[in-house]
């Protein structure tokens, strides 16, 4: 063992060596393999970042949403229908939410109005009081004690003091959001005191949702009914789908990356191949030169991929992504500012080696063979 | 179609690899119909060059399946999130017909790419190359595997749905339905273990043997694939039992799963090794030694079967650790 161990350091050695003698060319090849690996690699941590956040925003989401429908459409949903949902059995903390969305036009952006939740007391409000996300105070330089004014749609005008902005932890939902009171939230959109944008519910066993959602669908046909696990999933389809979607545009890049190396290491320099012949006429044989070649693949291939790799981390967690977010996660005037939270696992990095090294091996073996197997008399000759 | 990014990496996989075993049995049958190393031919000598391309292009194709089937289970357990009513890879598999083919058909090739790894090391140590035509026969077999590996890999992809209704482990591994995994659920844990131990005991004694004697090394090959089984069937009836501290909860799929710190890589790894270097070892043994290769050959087989009876021991002690250490009491 230790004798197979040497010659693969002697290899090593040699193949390092070689590497260096030519470096102009190979650092263009390992720059532009590193770029690919840069590029792929940002947008799987990426995708899997954004991913994880979506699932940790929707673990405080509520168990089903009920929303009405009209002629295929979304409708207001009604007190009375409320009522009626109570009788289902395992349902609890049912409520009707106010919640809505306001392009402002001198910001060019739009607010989602809400009003808080009963049972938030830490966000209760008073009629003149509103409190804000973080995105909208920065667009509209407000802090607490300042005053809000908004014009709706109908030229209704609100005014309300900031009680506080929201905190850029939870930026991810609420950076577009303005909380007021339910008084002013009717009055502003001139909504009947009856009426409600949609319902939300509690389940008390959590594998009961379905079961719940589906009594509830009986009480009242004309909901519709959206539980919590249904949005998760859809979250992570779109995702991965989002992800998927750009590496299978990317699949270009991979191609012509390997055609690129294949090329690369199919046009030998006249001094390269005289090489070849003097070390197979000192005794090399042909297998010692496959491995000879495979070890400089293996070191650009995996020097270039750890460098891609690590800038592609530092690119998404440190960054924020800048060259691919707009993509993955969809654009606004009030998008979130958000720190992603640095996770790696096993599965990205192999994908990422599986998707790149793979394509650069298979594109080089063959031209390593033709190399590794001339006839020391004709290429020194 | 999903188009999640580890689908990808595998199709990929699945079709450069099977893309070359393809194209080196195409070699191979005109390898065997040509080849004779007495003769000083240039389509001879031109065979004799294309071997060395053939033989690193299926090395790496062969590494490629290997830690594809790893990727496979792994991205399945990942994908499970997708799907309504999965929970592990079980649901995942399960989620479309061609699931729980293609990850058999992976493990069935996984097995014979050992078998031609091993084959090819060895061959490789003697002068004149002896076992070339059993190594290129083997491969032409092997061939409709990968080609049906890779199609059933890529069917199970396009199959996959994300409104898909499946099934959870806790469905598959009940002692109460006529499939084998139920047959395995239902073993009685004590015998399951007293089958493990004892089994461990006959592996050990089939290694020594097979150590000094070459005849026992095919029978030591059926010992191994005969553990292999024993300890899968251990797995589900009560290893598993005692990782997760519960009576009832038998899959051998959700050992993977980060909840229980990725324990099965560490349960499955040296298993998986054990059984192949067992099984193969077993099979060369059946192959009549060349004289080119009368030290050679072996010597290699007989550090086979010790790294074998190593990697059992291996799997064999992680699972006793998982035992000792669980707060399950199973056997009084």
């Amino acid at each position: 063992m230790s004798g197979w161990w040497a010659r693969q350091r002697y290899l090593l050695d040699y193949a390092s060596a070689s590497l260096w003698r030519r470096k102009g060319r190979n650092l263009v090849l390992w720059a532009i393999f590193a770029a690919l690996v840069f590029i792929l690699g940002s947008v799987i941590l990426f995708g899997s970042a954004i991913r994880r956040e979506a699932a940790l925003v929707l673990r405080d989401a509520p168990d089903v949403v009920a929303q009405a429908m009209r002629m295929g459409r979304h409708d207001m949903a009604l007190a009375s229908d409320i009522a009626k949902l109570k009788s289902v059995r395992g349902a609890d903390r049912i409520e009707g939410r106010l919640w809505g969305y306001l392009y402002d036009t001198s910001t060019d952006a739009n607010y989602t109005l809400q009003t808080p939740s009963a049972h938030a007391p830490d966000l209760a409000l008073q009629k003149g009081e509103a409190i804000v996300g973080e995105g909208v105070a920065r667009l509209r330089k407000l802090s607490e004690g300042k005053h809000l004014f908004l014009v709706s749609p109908a030229g209704r005008l609100l005014k309300a003091k900031v009680k506080k902005v929201l905190s850029p932890e939870s930026a991810l939902v609420s950076s577009d959001l303005v909380l007021v009171s339910a008084e002013d939230f009717r009055a502003f959109f001139e909504l009947a005191p009856d009426q409600f944008t949609d319902i939300a519910m509690r389940v008390r066993n959590p594998s009961e949702v379905g079961t719940v959602s589906g009594k509830g669908a009986l009480a009242l046909p004309h909901y519709r009914f959206i539980t919590r696990a249904n949005m998760a999933r859809t979250y992570e389809a779109l995702f991965s789908w989002r992800e998927g979607l750009l590496l299978a545009i990317a699949t270009g890049a991979i191609l012509a990356f390997a055609i690129l190396a294949f090329d690369k290491a199919s046009g030998l320099s006249a001094q390269e191949r005289r090489e070849i012949g003097i070390l197979k006429a000192i005794g090399w044989e042909t297998s010692d030169i496959i491995r000879m070649k495979l070890w400089e693949a293996g070191l650009i291939s995996v020097s270039a991929f750890v460098a891609g790799m690590t800038l592609a981390y530092l690119h998404v967690f440190a960054m924020s992504a800048p060259l691919i977010e707009t993509v993955l996660k969809g654009w606004s005037t009030l998008y979130p500012r958000f720190a992603l939270t640095p996770h790696v696992d096993a599965l990205q990095v192999t994908t990422l080696a599986f998707l790149t090294l793979l394509p650069y091996i298979a594109a080089v073996l063959a031209p390593i063979w033709r190399t590794a197997s001339a006839d020391p008399d004709r290429v020194m000759r | 179609m999903i188009l999640h990014p580890p689908i990808l990496a595998l199709t990929l996989a699945a079709l450069v690899s099977a893309g070359a075993l393809v194209a080196a049995s195409a070699f191979a049958v005109r390898l065997l119909g040509r080849w004779n190393l007495a003769s000083g031919a240039q389509s001879q000598i031109d065979l004799e060059k294309r071997t060395y391309l053939v033989a690193v292009a299926l090395r790496f194709a062969m590494a490629v399946e290997i830690a594809a089937l790893v990727l496979f289970v792994f991205n399945a357990d990942r994908m499970s999130a997708m799907f309504v009513g999965a929970m592990c890879a079980v649901g995942a598999l399960n989620a479309s017909v061609y699931g729980f083919p293609a990850l058999f058909a992976k493990i069935a090739l996984f097995f014979g790419a050992s078998l031609w790894l091993a084959a090819d090391i060895v061959d490789a140590r003697g002068r004149d190359y002896p076992l070339t035509r059993w190594k290129y026969g083997l491969l032409i077999a092997l061939a409709p595997l990968a080609l049906a590996e890779a199609g059933l890999t890529i069917a199970y992809f396009l199959d996959l749905k994300a409104d898909t209704l499946t099934s959870c482990c806790g469905k598959l591994f009940t002692s109460d339905r006529p499939t084998i995994a139920s047959e395995m659920a239902g073993l009685d844990p004590r015998m399951a273990l007293g089958m493990l131990y004892g089994g461990f005991g006959v592996v050990l004694a089939g290694a020594a043997l097979a150590r000094r004697s070459a005849r026992a090394r095919p029978l030591y090959g059926v010992v191994s694939l005969a553990f292999f089984a024993v300890a899968l069937a251990a797995v589900v009836s009560a290893i598993s039992l005692y990782v997760y501290e519960h009576p009832h909860h038998h899959c051998p799929f959700c050992l993977l799963k980060r909840e229980y710190s990725y324990f099965g890589f560490l349960l499955y790894a040296p298993l998986f090794a054990g059984a192949a270097l067992g099984a193969s070892a077993g099979a060369l043994g059946l192959v009549r030694t060349p004289a080119s290769l009368a030290h050679a050959m072996p010597a290699i087989l007989r550090r086979m079967v010790v790294l074998s009876a190593l990697g059992f021991a291996g799997f064999v002690l992680v699972a006793t650790w998982a035992i000792a250490r669980s707060g399950l009491i199973l056997t009084g």
